[in-house]
């Protein structure tokens, strides 16, 4: 198995050099996996043409760096909008300098396990809206998925083009103490965060060309090509010679909102709005100045309840009336597909294994994060006993929130989660709390060790294309272990680098 | 292309050309004022006029001091119209329009927002800063254009681009225009004194045109003036040279011939075209300036009117 064993002495040539400089002779890796150091301080190998970069690099010239990397982000309008303040507060996504590195032969092994995994997931998926014969098999209880929030009753018996449901996911990965790459979350409902992926590698070129041709980086600048050619693939089966794809957004005043605007120009796709879509005889259709135009494809950037106020919420001035007939009538495609959050849901995370198991008869390549269902009673006392070691979550919220970090948490909002999960335990898991691993960031002119997690992009549509590497996110937050962008998150450029030799050093 | 695309084009575009109007408005009047002393205040009063939103000044603002007029036009966020303003509601266009308009436009409208946001001059101080500011302004809003131009397909967005800016500086120019005439004319008893020549220069001078005027008709004559600025064929700023660039991209837009028309919008604009093709500028002085302004800004807002039914309210 490859992984960083964290006490394994060095390999290779020692660095002199590495003492006396500046950013990180006083580096504390703490007791945590180091994504750039190993056990003894020195970087693990693949890292090292970065290292020497680093060293070479005159005093103050690496924060200097940074402020122009930062600097050259806002003034592109890399940003997003914070949710919760008074006025729309547009902010640059933080982001470091210094790439996480991952070697070659560990990302292969992992890209399989993404495979596996999300081969799983889309026929569970497809199983749960059709026969349920993981029901029958006794192998996922019935009402952890009728109970499931992402479960749409709607979906029941629709086929989608190829039998593709999730076609964009990104699963979070972190790595523990152990060094092993786990899941986190499946993410099966439109994801964020690639463009940050694609506009971090431009800065990163920009920054340390150097070291890249050194490093010899596997290029992640392919993704919108391979984006549109899913969307192209995906679509309805009598419309698949010319169709027309576009990216939906619910406006410029969502988070997301950079992301959206700017995959559609990279993928040359129309970028629309709820209102510019109209249906009629169950055919989707832009409004242009030159009248109405046939919509095949539909990446749509926003949730299932908002999409179709005449399915579901009433009120969704963001989505389209009619268009999930449209759908269901096999005359437009929906990406991903309505009722994915089915499988996004915390609950029925737990048995991923289990579904891969029984759908595909392999052992997962990639294991879960130990997680406990409040709904089994034995596991509910467990968890309400060491409150103050794990990590509760809602079994349907994303983004960090509705989280208990036990370990960092007040008795009071111990208490307030122990009332939460004795109301609805069916709502809440909790995990261990993980000592996610570490990567150094820049804070002014010295380095310091912060939790980071990984989020690859899986794309599927005739095949699975999956972007090497992906957002590392990083807490940059002191000790923090909360890494999204809505609660003080950064990110960080993420290098696959080709690299042969043995991983565990 | 999406309907509410075009009219994000066109209106970004719009706001842009209005910006860099107001720096052109302060600029040179920021220059005018050392020239002409004892006419300051007058001066900058009649800025207030060229926008044509006197009432907003007066409710929001006590003195009719140069800072504040300078601080109402350009700095003020609460007045939709003021540099500020525009390039507010320039960026929040552009911003919903991302994918279409060329990453180049977008970072330099964005240096532009946060250049008025981080960096604005005091206008209670020296003149020095607020004229290289203005300046720089100003210089940031021609390279839209050619930003545009070189890095934009020249297909349906191009033209909605063209179409708003040409709209908007045909409406600007001519208030330029008419304040002149309208305001400090009749009731300046310095007709034709040397204050008087310079203040026609000045005109001149925020329309980018006295150089280009003194090769055409050397000398500075408010009739002359009038004519360059409403019936050039060829000069940017100038009226016609506006309406028959507009007429052109809105015609581009269906591919409409010269001289036909296919829906409202075409015809309207073709018509202004024809009118100011066969006038000259002695009917127009007799219709009276000012009046002959009036007509040609509603005629405008028809335009515009027109435009928003055909083509954004599918």
């Amino acid at each position: 198995m490859w992984v960083f064993a964290r006490d394994a002495p060095a390999s290779g040539p020692s660095f002199p050099s590495r003492r006396e400089t500046m950013a990180y002779n006083d580096y504390d890796r703490g007791t945590f996996c180091d994504e750039m150091f190993d056990g003894q301080g020195a970087p693990w190998p693949w890292a090292r043409p970065l290292q020497t970069c680093i060293d070479g690099l005159p005093e103050g010239e690496l924060s200097k760096r940074q402020q122009a990397a930062e600097r050259a982000l806002f003034d592109m309008g890399i940003t997003f909008n914070v949710y919760g303040n008074d006025e729309a507060t547009e902010k640059i996504f933080p982001f470091d300098l210094i790439p996480r590195m991952i070697p070659s032969r560990e990302w292969d092994r992992t890209e399989a396990g993404l495979k596996q995994r999300i081969t799983a997931l889309n026929l569970f998926i497809d199983d749960v809206y059709h026969d349920r014969k993981i029901v029958k098999d006794g192998v996922v209880p019935e009402e952890i998925l009728e109970s499931a929030e992402g479960y749409l009753p709607a979906c029941r018996g629709i086929d989608p083009p190829l039998g593709v449901w999730c076609h964009i996911t990104g699963t979070d990965l972190v790595r523990d103490d152990s060094g092993q790459f786990m899941v986190l979350e499946d993410n099966l409902r439109c994801p964020s965060g690639v463009s940050y992926v694609l506009a971090n590698r431009e800065q990163m070129k920009r920054t340390f060309p150097e070291v890249f041709a050194a490093s010899r980086v596997r290029p992640v600048s392919d993704y919108p090509g391979n984006l549109l050619k899913t969307l192209h693939e995906v679509a309805p089966g009598n419309r698949r010679d010319h169709p027309l794809a576009t990216l939906l957004t619910p406006g410029r005043y969502n988070s997301a909102y950079f992301e959206h605007s700017f995959l559609a120009q990279q993928m040359g796709a129309q970028l629309i709005e709820g209102r510019d879509l109209t249906v009629q005889n169950d055919v989707v259709y832009m409004k242009t100045t030159q009248g109405l135009e046939r919509v095949d494809v539909v990446y749509r950037r926003i949730n299932d309840d908002y999409l179709d106020p005449r399915v579901f919420r009433p009120e969704s001035v963001l989505g389209v009336p009619g268009i999930f007939e449209a759908y269901r009538k096999g005359n437009v495609t929906l990406v991903n597909a309505p009722g994915t959050g089915v499988a996004d849901d915390k609950v029925v995370y737990a048995y991923v294994s289990a579904m891969i198991k029984y759908y595909l008869g392999e052992d997962a390549i990639l294991p879960n994060v130990e997680t406990y269902l409040c709904w089994e009673e034995k596991a509910r006392a467990h968890v309400l006993e060491n409150l103050d070691t794990l990590v509760v979550k809602a079994a349907n919220e994303a983004g960090g929130y509705g989280m208990l970090i036990g370990p960092h948490a007040s008795k009071a909002e111990r208490e307030r989660f122990a009332e939460l999960i004795r109301a609805k335990p069916r709502n809440y898991i909790a995990q261990p709390t993980l000592k996610l691993s570490r990567a150094p960031v820049i804070v002014g002119d010295r380095l310091e060790g912060r939790h980071v997690d990984l989020r690859p992009y899986i794309l599927y549509g005739e095949e699975i294309r999956i972007l090497p590497g992906g957002l590392t996110r990083v807490a940059l937050k002191k000790d923090s272990l909360v890494v999204n962008s809505s609660q003080g998150g950064g990110s960080k450029d993420t290098w696959v680098t080709e690299w042969e030799g043995g991983v565990s050093c | 292309m999406l309907s509410r695309v075009a009219e994000s084009i066109y209106w970004m575009s719009r706001y842009l050309e209005r910006a860099e109007n107001i720096a052109r408005y302060i600029d040179v009047h920021s220059n005018l004022t050392l020239d002409t002393p004892g006419m300051a205040r007058n001066n900058w009063s009649a800025l207030l006029r060229v926008t044509g939103e006197y009432r907003e000044f007066t409710e929001r603002y006590a003195e009719e001091s140069p800072a504040n007029i300078i601080r109402f036009l350009a700095f003020d966020p609460s007045y939709a119209n003021s540099l500020v303003g525009s390039m507010n509601q320039a960026r929040e266009n552009a911003r919903s329009i991302r994918e279409v308009i060329s990453p180049e436009l977008w970072q330099q409208i964005n240096s532009l927002y946060h250049m008025l946001r981080t960096d604005p001059p005091d206008p209670d101080r020296s003149s020095q800063d607020l004229y290289s500011f203005f300046n720089q302004v100003k210089l940031m809003g021609l390279s839209f254009g050619g930003i545009v131009n070189d890095t934009m397909a020249h297909t349906e967005g191009w033209q909605w681009f063209r179409a708003g800016r040409l709209i908007e500086r045909a409406d600007k120019t001519s208030r330029i225009l008419d304040v002149k005439y309208f305001t400090l004319l009749p009731s300046s008893e310095d007709v034709g004194a040397p204050i008087d020549q310079i203040q026609w220069a000045g005109l001149l001078k925020s329309t980018s045109a006295q150089e280009v005027y003194r090769t055409r008709y050397g000398e500075i004559s408010p009739r002359n003036i009038a004519r360059f600025l409403i019936l050039d064929r060829d000069f940017p700023r100038s009226i016609l040279h506006c309406l028959n660039r507009a007429d052109e991209a809105v015609r581009g837009v269906l591919g409409t011939y010269p001289n036909h028309f296919q829906n409202p919008a075409e015809q309207f604009l073709g018509q202004m075209c024809s009118e100011l093709a066969y006038t000259t500028i002695d009917r127009i002085m007799e219709t009276g300036l000012h009046e002959w302004v009036d007509t040609l800004q509603s005629n405008l807002n028809r335009v515009g009117l027109a435009i928003h039914e055909v083509y954004f309210s599918a």
